[in-house]
């Protein structure tokens, strides 16, 4: 067995435990620290896929930037309350598990069907990451992929302004008259 | 020796399916905010483990592309949430019924 498979084989059980205690934990902060722990396992995965750049960006983009958003949200939100256990539609938790196995096991056969579980590996992947994973990298984003990044960069600016416009404070709207009979009361006190 | 893709796929499935879960049990909008982006990160690993099974780099670059809408799909999303939180007190989605018929 090779150092990737040991990393891989070692991590896998963690990365689904941690999903399954991010789901089941009542406490939001608990299901953020868990995603957090998830979002690691999935960055070591991209490092043995050969993927040192996605490595770094999952680390800093998503455990870094994303999930101190969410837990900003959370503490702004209050994380007292506890999430009721009653369900609205009868049945829903129970029909939900059923379908999501019935998902998993279609996904499962369809990988077996599809391409096996078997290590064939490509062949020319030292020379497409010639001169390092991020340099190869950069090459394919900035040549064939230059407007989609271009376009990217204003979707970004766009999600800014957005989550400004949608957060601020309402101004109230005071009328004029209002205004000018409050400086007139000043005048008087004065 | 490599990580057989076989396997690698099977563990994006299994965390899809935990998301997908997720999404469809839990009633705290940000849990399941928190399920989506474990969804989207399951996908992105199945993307990139087949870059490295066919052996080019745009499976790659889609994954960081997806990552990038991720950020700003979270940006907003979670604005929203708090305006919802700021209009009626509560990130509970079943309280939230004004399309209700």
């Amino acid at each position: 067995m090779s150092v990737e498979q040991l990393v891989f084989w070692i991590l896998a059980p963690i990365s689904v435990a941690s999903a399954i205690l991010m789901v089941v934990s009542r406490n939001a902060v608990h299901s953020a620290l868990f995603l957090i722990l998830n979002f690691f396992t999935i960055a070591v995965f991209y490092l043995v896929l050969g993927s040192p750049f996605l490595f770094v960006v999952q680390i800093a983009v998503y455990a870094g930037a994303i999930m101190v958003l969410f837990l900003f949200v959370i503490m702004l939100l209050g994380v007292d309350r506890e999430e009721s256990l009653k369900e609205r539609i009868k049945g829903q938790r129970a029909l939900a598990i059923i379908l999501v196995v019935g998902v998993l096991a279609e996904f499962v056969t369809a990988i077996r069907l599809g391409v096996g579980v078997s290590a064939k590996g490509a062949a020319g992947w030292d020379l497409v990451n010639k001169g390092g994973n991020p340099q190869a990298l950069a090459k394919v984003l900035f040549r064939s992929y230059f407007l989609p990044f271009e376009i990217t960069s204003v979707l970004l600016i766009v999600a800014a302004i957005a989550a400004m416009v949608l957060t601020r404070e309402r101004l109230k709207v005071v009328p004029d008259a209002v205004l000018d009979a409050e400086d007139e009361e000043e005048e008087v006190l004065a | 020796m490599n990580v057989p893709v076989g396997n690698i796929l099977v563990l994006a499935a299994i965390l899809f399916s935990i998301g997908t879960a997720g999404v469809l049990v839990r009633r705290n909008a940000l849990v399941i905010f928190m399920s989506i982006e474990m969804q989207l990160n399951a996908v992105n690993l199945t993307l990139v483990a087949f870059s490295r099974e066919l052996g080019n780099l745009n499976g790659q670059v889609l994954a960081f592309f997806s990552m990038v809408v991720a950020a700003a799909e979270v940006v907003v999303g979670l604005a929203i949430i708090v305006s919802i939180f700021r209009l009626r007190t509560t990130v509970n989605v079943d309280d939230e019924n004004l399309l209700k018929w």
